[in-house]
């Protein structure tokens, strides 16, 4: 609650977090006038937001993105009144995660010694989050997109075979043998001390069954499981695993839609993050209507450069436009403008990022009839000149 | 030690269509040699020879044994900056200008004015830039400024081509020259808004000369962009004076046939001045009269394959830019630098003469949503695939090959400090901000 008078402005909130949202508006209402003099107009606001998860997507495995462009990325979150990073932090490429107990992933996956995150960078990105009143959710991603893990930790991934041999290249997380186990329970220890929010985001998203039908042991395993040839039940039995490790660091858990879709045994209180473009809001629906608490990122995908004001269509996106009751509708918690890092480094993320997300930030903390185009970017293209400075 | 011969010596001259830029480099135990024609061929060869050079594990700089005879294919290698639709500072045009010659780039086209603003700051017209720049203190080019870039850009054998594009895209001349646009008309009165050039008075002919004579004389280049493009006749046709010249006239209904009479008059100024001059395509569509040595620019790619009109312009007797698969501001998802990689200027059918005629092209940035928060990363290392396609033989277009030596390039450019975005997936050893 913020009240503009004279002599003095009072800003009010009920835990320090709103007071760092309304610091940011205060800010946003001092202008300069001809003269040079500094002013603000005498207001009463009452804000909140609309909803309480508001995150940006980041990659550091396409790319490596250096502290420095983190750190400013976080700062432009906040001047946007977003309140998670999404750290999506290894993937296929490289595993720059310098980790405690497994220092090979790092030694060995990541692009050089030179890119990688310590656990002092890694501590510095929480504490500038934190101080923002942003979230640090990072993202761990199994089975899928793993090959950058297989490089420091020998037998993880699975053996491809052609026929009777190995062809020498691996697919995802080998779900069969209990040292994945092992090394998954040991490694989410650490993920669980290290990252101190009450969620990871386990992933879990287009797991390629190729390699698993390939090798001759998952084959038996599947069979011996009673499987029969639906590799989605072997996918879901790995996952299964995975989040009784995490629940028993007693941590929350997001995962990728298809975790769902190929119906995996969830928790009640998982949080499903619906990606995949093609009829999204159908996807709310149904995994609202099993109970289960919804992200949105599908239409914000900002990785998806084209050509004129693109800001726009993101702004229109309204979230909770899919057929459901009021309860499925609570439980859309929030979204993600996401910035795959496939081609975007330091040397182009600020500008691709900035300001076509707050054309998000503003959709998901605003008001639902806060709709105007012409309005909106008369105010955003103020904003992106106060991002400027 | 390299060894920099050059046959013809003198730094002194400005480049020119016509300037020698072969060169060739030998490098063997005890002998490092660059010889060129021209000065202009040893600075292209001192940017290839710096590409050269590579460093070992230990530190150790060398550079292995060659023998290379290199000569561009095209002589107009150009980029196009549009310093209208958003300002640009000059530390932005100086960098772009290093960047170019670090990609053998030799020409830069200034769109320096267009619709949403007028910074060219003109000693003959001093209103023009008062009253049309975005602020007039701080979004101008002075005549110092332009000077600056200008012999930054000798210094690395990159001609300055000026584009004063009319009589479209002149919105912001009006505030700085009443009654230089045309009024534009709401029935039988003035709307208030303006329109295109105003063909029919004297007084705009006075006005041109008198600010093409400055251009002239700024601009040391032979060649001035005349624009063209892109007029739009609605506002032409709402006034009452221009429909009552174009009955006088005997143009019937036909408002090309104006556009084409101002453009004539626009010519002949410009040849009077000593200059020659290029259009966009428009006025060759147009059937406007053209000297023979007109360059026409060739940059739509929606109503007729572009190559069809590289093929009709040539066949006419013109010499043709290309530049319609070369609009880097139109960004898209993934790897685009490999369609623009891809394109063959000469693929049209045609005798060798007209060929000929295809002097290269030109990279386009236009500036509707870049400016200089985004320009470098937008620019490079895109716009390199189109340098080499303009440079190099027909025959190297390996696209493998390429994506190798264009990412390889690219943390060079990060290397020299340049804001250039990755290709793909992968790293430098030196991040930028790292």
């Amino acid at each position: 609650h913020l009240t503009v008078t004279e002599p003095v402005a009072i800003l009010k909130a009920d835990e320090v977090w709103g007071a760092l949202r309304g610091l940011e508006t205060f800010s946003q209402l001092v202008h300069e006038d001809d003269y040079g003099s500094f002013l603000v107009n005498e207001s009463e606001i009452d804000d909140f937001p609309r909803f309480a998860h508001r995150g940006i997507l980041l990659d550091t495995s396409r790319h490596y993105l250096p502290l420095k462009s983190i750190l400013t990325n976080l700062d432009a979150m906040a001047f946007n009144k977003f309140n998670v990073l999404h750290w999506h932090i290894v993937d296929d490429q490289s595993f720059p995660y310098q980790s405690i107990y497994f220092p090979e992933l790092s030694d060995k996956g990541a692009y050089s010694y030179n890119h990688v995150y310590t656990p002092a960078d890694v501590r510095l990105v929480i504490e500038y989050a934190r101080l923002r009143g942003i979230r640090v959710i990072p993202e761990f991603d199994t089975p899928g997109h793993t090959q950058s893990w297989g490089k420091g930790q020998k037998d993880l991934l699975t053996p491809c075979y052609s026929g009777e041999h190995p062809t020498g290249s691996f697919g995802p997380v080998n779900p069969i043998l209990n040292t994945t186990y092992d090394f998954m329970s040991k490694f989410y220890k650490e993920i669980s001390s290290v990252f101190p929010d009450a969620y990871i985001h386990l992933g879990g998203d287009e797991v390629n069954f190729d390699c698993w039908k390939s090798n001759p042991e998952v084959k038996e395993f599947m069979k011996k499981q009673g499987f029969g040839i639906d590799y989605a039940r072997l996918e879901s039995y790995y996952i299964e695993k995975i989040l009784d490790i995490v629940s028993s660091y007693n941590k929350g858990y997001v995962v990728w839609q298809e975790v769902f879709d190929n119906k995996a045994q969830l928790k009640p209180d998982t949080v499903v993050q619906v990606w995949m473009g093609n009829n999204y809001a159908h996807e709310l629906s149904s995994v609202t209507a099993a109970g289960f608490t919804a992200i949105l990122a599908a239409p914000w995908y900002l990785d998806y450069i084209s050509y004129g004001q693109d800001w726009k269509k993101y702004y229109s996106v309204e979230p909770l436009n899919f057929p459901g009751s009021e309860k499925q509708k609570k439980l859309l918690i929030g979204g993600e403008a996401c910035l795959w890092g496939e081609f975007v480094d330091a040397t182009n993320l600020t500008p691709r990022l900035w300001p076509r997300a707050s054309a998000v930030g503003e959709r998901l903390w605003s008001s639902s009839n806060v709709t105007n185009l012409q309005d909106a970017y008369e105010r955003l293209t103020n904003h992106r000149c106060r991002m400027l400075r | 030690e390299l060894l920099v011969f050059v046959a013809t010596p003198g730094c002194d001259g400005f480049p020119s269509l016509d300037s020698k830029e072969n060169y060739k480099l030998s490098v063997s135990e005890g002998s490092l040699l660059l010889s060129a024609d021209a000065v202009w061929g040893a600075l292209r060869g001192l940017e290839t020879f710096s590409q050269l050079v590579g460093r070992d594990e230990n530190g150790t700089y060398y550079v292995n044994e060659t023998e290379i005879v290199d000569f561009p294919r095209f002589p107009h290698r150009g980029l196009l900056l549009d310093t209208s639709r958003h300002y640009l500072p000059l530390r932005a045009i100086l960098e772009t200008l290093d960047v170019m010659a670090y990609n053998k780039f030799n020409v830069f086209h200034w769109h320096i004015v267009d619709d949403p603003s007028f910074p060219y700051e003109s000693l003959t017209f001093p209103e023009l830039s008062k009253q049309g720049a975005f602020n007039a203190m701080t979004h101008v080019y002075t005549a110092s400024d332009v000077q600056t870039v200008i012999e930054y850009a000798r210094l690395r054998g990159i001609r300055v081509i000026a584009e004063f594009d009319t009589p479209g895209h002149t919105l912001s001349w009006g505030p700085g020259a009443p009654g230089l646009l045309t009024p534009c008309y709401l029935g039988k009165d003035p709307s208030g808004t303006y329109g295109p050039i105003n063909p029919i008075l004297n007084s705009t002919y006075q006005f041109v000369t008198s600010l093409f004579q400055e251009v002239s004389t700024v601009f040391p280049d032979f060649f001035l962009h005349l624009g063209g493009d892109e007029v739009d006749f609605t506002c032409w046709k709402s006034n009452p004076k221009i429909r009552a010249f174009m009955k006088e006239m005997g143009f019937g209904e036909d408002y090309k046939k104006l556009e084409s009479f101002y453009i004539q008059r626009l010519l002949d100024i410009i040849s009077s001045l000593g200059k020659g001059y290029i259009v966009w395509q428009e006025v060759f569509d147009n059937g406007v009269k053209v000297r023979p040595d007109t360059i026409i620019h060739v940059w739509k790619e929606n109503s007729k394959p572009y190559m069809e009109e590289m093929a009709n312009v040539t066949k006419a007797g013109y010499r043709a830019l290309l530049s319609a698969p070369w609009y880097l501001n139109r960004i898209s998802y993934g790897q685009d630098w490999m369609a623009a990689y891809q394109v063959e200027p000469l693929k049209f059918e045609g005798s060798p003469e007209q060929k000929d005629r295809v002097i290269g092209g030109e990279a386009c940035m236009w500036g509707e949503y870049v400016d200089v928060t985004n320009l470098t990363p937008r620019l490079w290392p895109r716009a390199g695939a189109v340098a080499e396609r303009l440079w190099s033989n027909a025959t190297v277009r390996d696209l493998q090959d390429a994506y190798v030596r264009l990412a390889d390039f690219r943390c060079k450019l990060l290397g020299r400090g340049v804001q250039a975005q990755p290709l793909y997936v992968g790293y430098c050893e030196n991040e930028f901000g790292g």
